[in-house]
Order: structure tokens, then C-alpha cells, then sequence
């Protein structure tokens, strides 16, 4: 009952609510968790993320907090990385789990797709510059593999030329020994991943009900 | 092979299975008819001995050189027949053009079955009480659920739990007690009082619903597996069968007690409900002891590592019996065993023994699905029956509406709470799956007939829905799929970039739930995964793999399976033509701009490097040198000795398709077609040989330039190749060739030779029934 109280200024949540596609309760709910993780402060930044204890055990933290600095995930045609978020951005961030809606139509559906795995491509794609190269896609794998214990490097390799060496033959199909695969591009990556049910898969349940308070 | 013999190949295998099937029919017959007119065995045996002495007595007497003495042998060998008949059945239906895509197996089988039992009774005898409810649910139950659970989904069928668990327990009892209640309803009001019906009393009723109501995973099984639906579907309808045992075992000894003892009371009725919870948790926890037990003991079989599947029988086998001597759910012990025990067996046992405790499993899963079938149908000739129309139809009609009401409430229900929401099309095909089957008849065959003097006309509708069920529900739900366009089974494409993006979306959605604060069901799936690889594989893993992450091991398995498949293929992959346009490593990596076109990349190797290459290569031949003597890629054109050309033609192209696949994922280009000792390596059908992997850090493609005079080293290597060349003269491939083609180099891999000495510690400790290395030679082609 606690959280109508602590949904001010609900008009600003009209415009945040349509932009997203959240409810009010949940954008009220996101908003309390946003003042408790920036300590009452407007903004948020990297060191507030850093705070959170549960991230510390997960070996692509630090790929999970750049996509919060993004400035490609804030579907406001940016590039580059920022020093700290607002509200806004958190929430926009945060739309890209949203579990399709009931009703969706095959091209929103498509559209939701498409935005996810450009969530998934920027989060892979440090450097910017539109294509997945074997060093980057080497990067993701070491980090995948960061916490296992034992640093696999060779292993680590091995799988991300595995791995590109596939999407290659997918993408490409016929190569010249002398030519060379620049990287995986954004089209490609759609490819990849055609069968992947993304739309549902990367999402997670937003509550209606505040239970920041239950945990830390 | 059978192929290419044509139809009339088919049509000629078909009738001598039948003149299989006519024989062993007959041999049936007399064997029931001389069971009979034997006198009892000791009786007989007695007489036999009488005989023996009077034969020395007497010296007259011939001596039986040739003895008839059925007796002995007379329950093994009826065993083996029903076997085999049913064995001859599976081989023959699959001879008959056509038959198997209208009909379902499951159908034809009830059918032989009903013929089997028609002949048997034609002739007079009577027919045997073949499904006997210990034989079924001790003997022909256990493998097939056994398979069900060793090789459960265990992604989809925990994503979908909640939604499994809904449908089995509420579903279940909406069913039980919506039939059961009706059908008193109607014995009572819609008949006369002096009728039979209307001394069935409630509770004979409701155990009744609550025998009838319960979805069957071996019909389910056998008529699923056909029609190649979605996963999604496919796991719920499945997950419903095997999860509803629990209910029903509960139900059916509720039911069963109150209607010996006559009174319910309130006490009783809560008591069920806890008996349900500890009836169904008791027996997961069963099926997870014995599960860690045989987990444990997987750890310690690297020295004996032909009985390893024995191990993994027999713990399950007893978490199936443990259950059932509490009366805890003993399908439900058996699943847990099976899922529980699977990542950490097969961690640690050898690869031989993986195939085959699969092997092993789908055998007698087939088999025992087969006899039920065919038992179902002998059983129905065999009776007793009490045909009672309005029971019968009364039966059926309202079994099928309490499904289809269920289900659709239900999902009414569930998608409330669900991501991806159920369809209509998916309610339909959910509620046209409840399949009843054998477990139904022989939970009614277990009814006393003291306390149930209506057994019969229980009997007989069990009987009829089973029927309607399989033969109707069954023939018809293949044509809906494809009619209402219903999603099929994607092909397992299993790639190397979805395993690495499954596990990135795992921690992905961990994190974006911890930042939103809240414990969402990825959080405890990590806590679960973490505390797992900490503690738990520690205990249950030997060795080094214990703390191996799962993309390392997924990697590893795709390899290994690679590595095998090219193999049996027929060894060197790459043939005189133009090499197949696929993508090969050069492609993807980066090339500093000197670099000439690809035709010999000199290896930047270190020497210790290439002595670990050496070494490897060395054990590798000496080890192959045996096995090769009969068979070398460079006859394999010109041999006289060899398989007809079509072999040949097959391979080749099996040949083609097998590289384009293992370009995916061996970070191998395709070796030129003469480097001849490392073909040789790879031709040896034994995973030891091809396992091992030269170690290497930088370059992906070295050059083990054999036949080039000008390093000093090669040369050694030469006479070691030349030592292995005297041994067999008459091959002439052993010549090293001077490379003239481009060679792009052969490494099967990048990895750590520490790693590739375990994995072939793993392979070699494993030699097979016996250390014989020749006894490999079965693999080769």
C-alpha cells in the first residue's frame, strides 16, 4: 500500500510509461529502487552499481554496468559511453527485459527482437564500430569464463574461433582462403541468433509490488 | 543398404518376417497345448526318473537319443517368445510401405496383440494372464520411465514446472473427481434401481475416476515421439504423465481403503492430503539419494569401467523398488534419480559407457513399450468382460470432457503468470494428448474382487477408454498437427554461439534482476549453479573435471562427437578435388598485411613446442600401427580388397557433409589431402588417437613439414616415420610425399597438452571387455 504514497509527480510517469511500455506501479517501483542504489542522489554512476553486493559473483559484471552507460541503449541515437544516468536512461535500459506483450503483432514483435539483440550486439561490441571482432568475441568468452576458477586461456580461444568460425559459414557461406571476415556485423548476429526465441527469453518478471525492501 | 535393394527388397523382408511370426505363432500354440497335458512338473520329473531307472533296469530299452522335455525350459522360453514376437512385430511394421505413417505403432501392436490372443483362445487354451500387474509395474514400467528421466530436458522442464505441476496435481484431481462424481450421478438416477449400475457406491466411483483420469506416459511416449510437436508441448504433456503418478498412487490407496473400511471421516480426508505431499516429496527424495549414491560411486569406476552402466541400472532400478516398498511414488523416484544422477555420471564414465547406458535404455524401452502393447491387446481377448453400454459410453464421453474442461480452465489460470503464453492451439493439442494407457488397466487389474464385485465392468471401460484413446486420439492427432499448422520440433542445432549466449543471457538476467532488487527465479537458478559448482561436483566428480566450466565441457563434447563422427566416416576427409567452399580459419583471422597467399605458412613454433608435437605424434603412430595394416587412405581408391564402389560413393560424400561441419567447430582447416601420417593418426576409428592435440599458442596453423630436407629436425622425424614405413611395405602411402599442394596445416586444436593427457587417461583407461587393442578393429569401416 506503501507505494502509492511513494509515486510523486505521476504525471512525469506518463511520458517515462508510454516511452517504455511499463505500468505506473512498476515505474514507481523502479523509481524507488533507483533513489535507494543512488542514495537519494539524481544520478547514478558506475560506483553505485559497483556497491551492489549480489553483482559481485557475476562474471560479466562489468559488461552489465558499460550497458548502463551506453549512450546506443538509450534509443535516443547516441554513441559513446557516459559518467552517470538519470532516471530516464535507467528506465529506458530497463525496457529491454520487458517480457512482449499479450497482443503484439508479427512486425512488433519483430521490432522487440530487433531491440534486444542491439542490447546484446552493443554489449559485445565495445569498441563501437558496428562489428563483433574475434578479439571482442574473444573478450566475451574470457569473461564468461572469468569465474570458473581456473583462467582457460587457450580454451577461451578456442571456443571464440569455434564459435566465429560458425558464424562465418552461416553469415557467409563461401569464402576465399584469402579473404578475410571482418567481424560480426548486426545483420549477422540476427542470423545467428534466428532461433533463439530472444523475445521471450530475455526477460525478466517486473513487479507490480515493491519488494526492493525485502532485499538488499 | 536396405535402401538401395528397392521395394521388392522390402516386400521379400517383409514375408519372411511374417513366415517369423507364423512359425513362432505356432510354436506358441503347442507350447500352451503340450503345457497342458503334461502332468504337474514333479509329477513329471518323477515319472522321468521312473524312466531313467527302468531304462537301466531294463536293457532292452533304447536310449532316448532324442528327448522332448519341455518343462524345464517352459517360462524362459515363453519369456523369449513374446520377445521376440514382439521384436519380429517392430521389424515388420516398418517393412510395410506406408503403414507406419498412418497407423501408429502403438495401435498395430494393440492389434497383433488382440490376433495373438484371438489364436490362442481359437485354439482352444486359455489364454494367459500375460500383463499381470507385478510383471508390469516391476518389470516392463521401470526401463521405460528410467529413459524418460535420464534423458529429461531439464531446461524446458524446469522453465515450465510450475505450469507441469498445475496440470498433473490440480488436473488430476479435477479429472478423478469430476468423472468419478458424475458417473455416480449417473448410476444412480439415469438407471433402475435393481440394475448393477446402482449398487456402485460413491467411493467405488470415485476410485474408479481416479484410476481412469490419469495421463499415461508410456502411451503418451509412444505416440509423442511421432509426431515431432515443439518442445514446449511436448514437455508439458510429458511432464503432466509422469508427474500425476504421485496423485494417482494417492488417490488410488485413499480410495481403495475407505471403500474396504465404508466411512470417511474429516480426519481421513486431511490425512490424504498430507499422504500426497509425503508421498510425492518421498519419493523425489528416494530418487535423489540413490541419484548422489550413483553419482558417488561414477567417481571411483575409472578402473572398472565395463560395469559403470551396470551401476547406473541398478541404483535406479532400486530407487524404484525403495519407493514402492513405502508406497511412495515410485515413477516420480525414478525421474529424480534419472535427472539427478545424469550431469555428474556423465562427467565422470567413459564414453564407451555412455553409449552405452543410452543404448542399453532405448532398448528396453522399446522392447517393454512393445510388449505393453501387445499384452494389452491379449489381455483384452483374454477378459473377463462385463460389456455395460450406458458405463462404457458414460465413461468415455465424460473422460474426454474433463479434459478438455481442465485444460482449458487451467490455462486460463496459468497464463496469468507465464511469459509466453499458451495458445488455443496449444489447450488443444495439450487436451487431445491426455492419453490413457496400460498403467490405468493394470492399477484396475489390482482391484480385489471381494471388495470390487464390479471389477469387471471397470475392466472392460478402463479397456474401452484405452482404446478409444490410442486408436482414435492416436491416428488422428498427427493429421491435426500438421492441420492446424501446430510449431514443430526445431532441429537440435546445439552451436557453439547458443550455448555461449544461453550462458551470457543466464548471468545477464542474474544481473539486471539483482540491480532491479529483486530475487526473481534467475537469482536462486545461480545460487543453485554456485553452490553446485563449489561443494557439489567437488564430491561427486572425479578429478580434474569437477571444476571444468559447462561452455569448456559443452565445447569439448562437440569436439569429441566431431572427432568421432569424421572418423567413422571413413578417415581423411579431404579428397583430390577442389576443396569445398567453406570458411576455414584463415579466414577469420587477422593477417598481418606481409603475409603471402595461403600456401605454406611457416610455423612460428618454439622448439619445445614442436618437440610436444613430436611426442604426441609419435605415441600416436606407434599406437596405430597395428590397426592400419589392412587399410590405408591411398589404396582406398585403387583397392581390389575394398567394399563395392557405392560403399565408397557413400563415404565420400558422408566425407563432404563432414567437413563442412567439422570446419564449424575443429579450429582445423581441412588437412591437405597427402600428409599422410597425420591422416594416418586420424584413421585409427579410436578417439585416443585423435584426442590428443599438439599444444600450440600462437599460430593456428602449423606446418609439419615432414618431407622438407632443410630443418634439421624434420629429418628426425623422418626416421621415425621410416621406422614405422618398413613395417608395411605393401603400403605405398607411407611415402612422404614432398607437399606440392597448399598445405593449410593440420591442428586439431589449441589446447593445453595437460588437458589432452587427461582427456586420453579418460579414453585409455577405458579398453573395452577387453585390452585387446584389436578389439577396436569392429570400428573400422
Amino acid at each position: 500500500m506503501g507505494a502509492l504514497q511513494s509515486l510523486p509527480g505521476r504525471p512525469e510517469y506518463s511520458d517515462l510509461a508510454e516511452k517504455t511500455g511499463f505500468s505506473f506501479e512498476q515505474i514507481g517501483v523502479l523509481h524507488k529502487r533507483f533513489k535507494q542504489l543512488s542514495h537519494n542522489e539524481e544520478t547514478l554512476r558506475r560506483d553505485h552499481f559497483n556497491e551492489i553486493h549480489d553483482l559481485a559473483f557475476n562474471p560479466i559484471r562489468a559488461q552489465i554496468i558499460e550497458a548502463f552507460f551506453d549512450r546506443r541503449n538509450f534509443h535516443q541515437d547516441g554513441e559513446g559511453k557516459v559518467q552517470e544516468i538519470g532516471f530516464e536512461e535507467f528506465v529506458v535500459v530497463m525496457s529491454h527485459f520487458r517480457p512482449p506483450s499479450d497482443h503484439m503483432t508479427e512486425e512488433q514483435r519483430e521490432k522487440t527482437r530487433r531491440e534486444k539483440l542491439r542490447f546484446l550486439f552493443n554489449m559485445h561490441d565495445t569498441d563501437n564500430d558496428g562489428t563483433i571482432t574475434l578479439e571482442e568475441y574473444r573478450h566475451v568468452v574470457e569473461e564468461l569464463l572469468s569465474r570458473s576458477g581456473t583462467l582457460e586461456k587457450e580454451t577461451a580461444k578456442c571456443i571464440a574461433d569455434a564459435a566465429m568460425l560458425e558464424v562465418a559459414s552461416i553469415s557467409v557461406g563461401h569464402m576465399e582462403p584469402d579473404e578475410f571476415y571482418e567481424g560480426i556485423t548486426f545483420e549477422h548476429f540476427l542470423k545467428l541468433l534466428d532461433g533463439f526465441e530472444i523475445e521471450s527469453r530475455m526477460t525478466i518478471r517486473f513487479l507490480n509490488m515493491d519488494t526492493t525492501t525485502l532485499c538488499k | 543398404r536396405t535402401v538401395s535393394h528397392g521395394s521388392s527388397g522390402r516386400l521379400r523382408g517383409l514375408f519372411l518376417v511374417m513366415v517369423l511370426v507364423f512359425l513362432e505363432s505356432s510354436v506358441f500354440t503347442l507350447a500352451f497345448a503340450s503345457s497342458d497335458q503334461h502332468s504337474p512338473t514333479t509329477a513329471h520329473s518323477d515319472g522321468h526318473k521312473a524312466t531313467d531307472h527302468g531304462s537301466h533296469n531294463n536293457t532292452g530299452k533304447a536310449f532316448p537319443v532324442l528327448d522332448l522335455n519341455y518343462e524345464n525350459v517352459r517360462v524362459p522360453f515363453e519369456i523369449s517368445l513374446w520377445v521376440l514376437l514382439a521384436s519380429l512385430m517392430k521389424l515388420g511394421f516398418h517393412l510395410v510401405p506406408h503403414l507406419s505413417n498412418i497407423v501408429p505403432e502403438s495401435c498395430l501392436l494393440i492389434v497383433v496383440g488382440l490376433l495373438v490372443g484371438g489364436i490362442i483362445r481359437g485354439t482352444g487354451e486359455t489364454v494367459p494372464p500375460v500383463l499381470d500387474s507385478k510383471l508390469f509395474f516391476y518389470i516392463l514400467l521401470p526401463p521405460i520411465i528410467l529413459d524418460a528421466g535420464y534423458f529429461l530436458p531439464i531446461r524446458p522442464f524446469m522453465e515450465n514446472l510450475g505450469t507441469i505441476l498445475i496440470f498433473a496435481v490440480v488436473g488430476t484431481l479435477w479429472n478423478a473427481f469430476f468423472v468419478g462424481g458424475l458417473l455416480y450421478g449417473v448410476c444412480q438416477i439415469g438407471t433402475e434401481s435393481s440394475s448393477i449400475l446402482s449398487r456402485i457406491g460413491l467411493l467405488q466411483c470415485l476410485l474408479f475416476g481416479s484410476i481412469i483420469s490419469a495421463v499415461d506416459p508410456v502411451a503418451v511416449l509412444a505416440v509423442f515421439e511421432e509426431i515431432h510437436i515443439n518442445e514446449l508441448l511436448h514437455i508439458l504433456v510429458f511432464g503432466e504423465s509422469l508427474l500425476n503418478d504421485a496423485v494417482t498412487v494417492v488417490l488410488y490407496h485413499l480410495f481403495e481403503e475407505f471403500s474396504g473400511i465404508g466411512t470417511v471421516t474429516l480426519v481421513k480426508g486431511f490425512l490424504g492430503v498430507i499422504s500426497f505431499f509425503v508421498v510425492a516429496l518421498g519419493g523425489v527424495l528416494v530418487g535423489v539419494l540413490y541419484g548422489i549414491l550413483a553419482a558417488f560411486t561414477s567417481r571411483f569406476t575409472s578402473h572398472t569401467r565395463v560395469i559403470e552402466p551396470l551401476f547406473v541400472f541398478l541404483y535406479s532400478y532400486m530407487a524404484y523398488l525403495s519407493a514402492e516398498i513405502f508406497h511412495l511414488s515410485g515413477i516420480m523416484a525414478l525421474i529424480a534419480c534419472g535427472a539427478v544422477m545424469r550431469p555428474y555420471v556423465e562427467a565422470n564414465i567413459s564414453h564407451k559407457s555412455h553409449t552405452t547406458i543410452k543404448y542399453f535404455l532405448k532398448m528396453w524401452s522399446s522392447v517393454s513399450e512393445t510388449l505393453i502393447f501387445i499384452f494389452l491387446g491379449v489381455a483384452t481377448v483374454a477378459g473377463p468382460h462385463d460389456w455395460n453400454w450406458t458405463f462404457v459410453t458414460v465413461t468415455v464421453i465424460l473422460c474426454l470432457v474433463a479434459r478438455v474442461i481442465g485444460v482449458v480452465g487451467l490455462t486460463f489460470i496459468i497464463n496469468k503468470f507465464r511469459i509466453v503464453k499458451l495458445t488455443t492451439k496449444d489447450q488443444f493439442i495439450i487436451a487431445y494428448g491426455g492419453l490413457r494407457g496400460a498403467i490405468a488397466f493394470s492399477l484396475g487389474f489390482l482391484l480385489e474382487k471381494d471388495h470390487f464385485p464390479e471389477r469387471e465392468i471397470f475392466l472392460t471401460a478402463i479397456i474401452t477408454v484405452i482404446f478409444f484413446t490410442v486408436f482414435v486420439q492416436g491416428m488422428t492427432i498427427k493429421p491435426l498437427v500438421e492441420l492446424l499448422a501446430v510449431k514443430k520440433k526445431q532441429e537440435a542445432k546445439r552451436s557453439i554461439n547458443e550455448e555461449i549466449h544461453t550462458q551470457f543471457l543466464d548471468h545477464l538476467l542474474t544481473g539486471i534482476e539483482d540491480i532491479c532488487g529483486h530475487y526473481g527465479h534467475h537469482h536462486w537458478k545461480d545460487k543453485l549453479n554456485r553452490f553446485n559448482k563449489k561443494y557439489v561436483k567437488k564430491c561427486l566428480i572425479a578429478g580434474e573435471r569437477s571444476k571444468e566450466p559447462q561452455l569448456i565441457a559443452f565445447y569439448h563434447k562437440m569436439e569429441m562427437k566431431q572427432a568421432i563422427q569424421l572418423v567413422e566416416s571413413g578417415g581423411g576427409i579431404k579428397l583430390p578435388s577442389a576443396m569445398p567452399s567453406t570458411v576455414s580459419m584463415q579466414n577469420i583471422q587477422p593477417r598481418p598485411p606481409t603475409k603471402p597467399a595461403a600456401e605454406r605458412a611457416i610455423p612460428q613454433l618454439s622448439k619445445t613446442k614442436e618437440e610436444e608435437i613430436r611426442k604426441i605424434l609419435r605415441t600416436n603412430l606407434q599406437r596405430t600401427r597395428q590397426r592400419l595394416r589392412s587399410y590405408n587412405r591411398h589404396t582406398l581408391v585403387a583397392d581390389p580388397y575394398e567394399d563395392g564402389l557405392s560403399d565408397l560413393f557413400l563415404k565420400k560424400q558422408k566425407m563432404f557433409q563432414i567437413e563442412k561441419k567439422m570446419n564449424t567447430y575443429l579450429t582445423v582447416p581441412a588437412p591437405p589431402p597427402d600428409s599422410p601420417t597425420m591422416c594416418r593418426a586420424r584413421l585409427a576409428s579410436d578417439p585416443q588417437a585423435y584426442s590428443i592435440k599438439p599444444a600450440l599458442n600462437k599460430v593456428p596453423m602449423i606446418q609439419v613439414d615432414l618431407a622438407s630436407p632443410q630443418s634439421p629436425d624434420s629429418v628426425n622425424l623422418l626416421d621415425e616415420f621410416g621406422q614405422a614405413n618398413q613395417q608395411e611395405e605393401e603400403e605405398q602411402g607411407l611415402m612422404m610425399k614432398p607437399p606440392s599442394r597448399p598445405r593449410e596445416g593440420k591442428k586439431p586444436g589449441e589446447e593445453d597438452e595437460a588437458k589432452d593427457q587427461q582427456k586420453l587417461m579418460r579414453c585409455l583407461s577405458d579398453p573395452g571387455p577387453s585390452a585387446d587393442e584389436d578389439e577396436d578393429g569392429a570400428f573400422l569401416p
